[in-house]
């Protein structure tokens, strides 16, 4: 064992200067992001149109950087220590709701949006964002059973995933801890925000019960497996499903009768975006009546652009599984940020894991 | 330059570049992990500094402690297949023909110049209830079938039930054994290359069989090798968090996948740094044993 050579320099000043430094490297930006010929955009994958950044690259003549994050706590986990250098993104409800909380959004002037009439007055008063200050609404969408028809039949309640071995080893969750715990509190009749630990502790000891038929949590991917064989009825997003029903006619999609977490995603500009003009262009410019339809025809979620309508494809705006029913949506809930409260989920989550 | 105390301008100069790099992307980064360990976590997930050791108490809870051994066997287990499979590889590569050495040590590093993300995924198109492994056995089971079905056996077999092989703990071991096979191999066959030859002709000679030179001669020497490939292995598998996010099923959850978790879904950083350094102390636990047994034995040292 050597010995430590500057025995001036205590250990304990080392750390301290040493963390010090590393948390101002961190803060630094992002260089050569700031021309003022550039936006930074950063979303989620397979989330826009097919035309949406070459339109807007003609019609500005801007560059465009686009980023892919595959959750939100990937996306909140950059911006937590500052924005590396962003100027759109496109946060869900409840994230919304506690990057507002955490002062990370800049607040939006529907003034210098010239199609801001476009968007649906039903969208325009979120209970995440009163009178949508800090976002413009982009798609909503829901959670629900994907299943192969020849094998299930149609599933019309969530009991078959989280209450019956009916399936057994054919049943694929969602690895989102708050949208599966949140769906099983609304099947035991409990609120999907709730902060009561007996009803966290109802919802997890079920799925543990559960656990034996399920056979995997799959992030993103359940889709996937629905399509090679590996499972039977799968928990996804709608629009994942309506892709795979593309491939395989011998899937469906179908909404639960106790109701589903919708959820609804809008374009933010968080504080400290180098390029807050551009960013107010390519917003504008995602609104645009055609624009939108283009995208909504591309990913096949529902839009928030009433003015779209018109240009989306028939055959989506009578899907019940893209544009839900009402009797549906009156007893669907949102996600709201819990806070603290978080912890109790987690712990529930990763005590459904470890049994 | 033998003596860097006598040349201590040209000894900083080429010593400076590497420890920097240390220093700022290791030392710096670990410094901020374990100042964070002692902080709190606000409402937004944000984290503030403080001085409390809630977290690592809270991560010595039997829920976390139990995924901790879970993960400790994961990695044993995976340790020891890689003795039981990479001890005769190396063997068979450090006593094969001259030219046929370089060849075979290829074979075992081609694997390496693949992305991990990808093999991993090859996984997946083998195990799973429609991948290969599963169409080959369906082939096996329907030729039997058909032979049998020709002399008049009919329906001897049954039809034919997938095995399922993914999305459970025996898949993350496989993934991991497949990942971390060259890493143990490596180091034994560059242990056995230095093995004096002597030893063992002395050995047969004096009456001794293959089997017993093995066991009394060449393990005994050749053990730093081992210990240090199979300790490489058993912290990388002890850290791993791809794998058993891919291949494992429900109940597939090791301590790397946790501590993710605490950096994203939870958003609860001085938790995660806390879990991090209880696996580093493991891992620091884990050298520590690794040096006392080199010093100990009379083996060879590499």
């Amino acid at each position: 064992m050597t010995r430590f050579p500057f025995s001036s320099l205590s250990r304990r000043r080392f750390l301290k200067g040493a963390a010090a430094a590393g948390i101002s490297v961190a803060a630094l930006p992002r260089a050569g992001w700031g021309g003022s010929d550039q936006i930074n955009i950063y979303n989620w994958d397979t989330y826009i149109g097919e035309t949406t950044l070459d339109s807007f690259k003609a019609k500005t003549g801007l560059k465009v950087q686009y980023d892919l994050y595959a959750n939100l706590e990937e996306m909140f986990a950059k911006f937590k220590e500052g924005n590396p250098g962003y100027d759109v993104i496109f946060p869900s409800d409840y994230m919304i709701e506690t990057m507002i909380a955490a002062d990370m959004l800049e607040e939006i002037d529907h003034s210098r949006l010239a199609n801001w009439k476009n968007v649906d007055p039903n969208f325009r008063n979120p209970p995440f964002d009163p009178g949508c200050k800090h976002n413009v609404p982009y798609f909503w969408g829901s959670v629900g059973v994907g299943y192969r028809k020849s094998k299930v039949e149609t599933p019309r309640s969530w009991k078959d995933l989280f209450d019956s071995d009916k399936y057994a080893g054919r049943i694929a969750l969602l690895a989102d801890s708050r949208f599966v715990l949140g769906i099983v509190l609304m099947y035991l009749g409990h609120s999907p925000n709730t902060t009561n630990p007996k009803e966290i502790a109802e919802a997890r000891d079920l799925l543990i019960r559960q656990k034996k038929n399920i056979k995997a949590f799959a992030p993103d991917s359940g889709q996937d497996m629905l399509v090679a064989g590996d499972v039977d009825i799968v928990m996804e997003w709608n629009g994942d499903i309506l892709n795979v029903m593309a491939e395989d006619k011998d899937l469906a999609y179908a909404v639960p009768d106790e109701g589903s977490i919708l959820w609804i995603d809008g374009m933010c500009i968080p504080k400290g975006a180098p390029n807050i003009d551009n960013a107010y262009k390519f917003l504008d410019h995602v609104i645009d009546a055609k624009v939108n339809a283009e995208i909504a025809n591309t990913i096949h979620y529902a839009t928030t652009d009433l003015a779209a309508r018109q240009y989306v494809d028939k055959a989506d705006l009578a899907n019940p599984a893209v544009y839900l029913p009402d009797e549906i949506v009156k007893k669907s809930k949102s996600l709201i940020d819990i806070g603290d409260a978080l912890r109790l989920y987690d712990e529930a989550w990763t005590a459904i894991q470890a049994a | 330059m033998r003596d860097w105390r006598r040349n201590k301008a040209a000894f900083g100069l080429l010593i400076g570049p590497a420890s920097l790099w240390l220093v700022v992307f290791f030392t710096l980064p670990l410094a901020i992990v374990w100042v964070y360990s002692f902080g709190l976590k606000g409402p937004q997930g944000q984290t503030i500094l403080a001085l409390t050791f809630e977290n690592y108490t809270r991560a010595l809870d039997w829920l976390y402690l139990e995924i901790i051994l879970k993960s400790l066997w994961i990695a044993l287990a995976t340790t020891a297949i890689c003795v039981i499979m990479g001890f005769p590889l190396a063997m068979g590569i450090a006593f094969a023909p001259k030219s046929l050495k370089n060849p075979l040590l290829l074979l075992v590093i081609l694997p390496f110049w693949t992305n991990l993300l990808i093999r991993t995924y090859a996984w997946i198109a083998v195990l799973r209830t429609r991948g290969f492994l599963n169409f080959g056995l369906e082939w096996l089971h329907d030729g039997f079938a058909a032979v049998a079905a020709a002399v008049g056996l009919d329906d001897l077999l049954g039809p034919f039930q997938p095995l399922e092989l993914l999305y459970n703990q025996y898949a993350v071991v496989i993934g991991l054994v497949y990942v971390h096979l060259p890493f143990l191999v490596l180091p034994l066959y560059a242990t056995l290359e230095k093995l004096d030859r002597g030893y063992l002709e002395a050995s047969l000679d004096l009456g001794a069989g293959h089997w017993r030179t093995l066991v009394s001669i060449t393990l005994p020497l050749v053990m730093p090798g081992l210990v240090s490939g199979g300790l490489l292995v058993f912290i990388m598998s002890m850290g791993n968090f791809l794998t058993p996010d891919l291949l494992g099923g429900t109940s597939s959850l090791m301590i790397g996948n946790l501590i993710a978790r605490q950096y994203g879904a939870a958003r609860d950083w001085p938790f995660g740094s806390a879990l991090s350094f209880l696996l580093l102390y493991a891992t620091f636990i884990a050298l520590w044993v690794r040096a006392a047994v080199a010093q100990r034995s009379k083996g060879l040292s590499y």
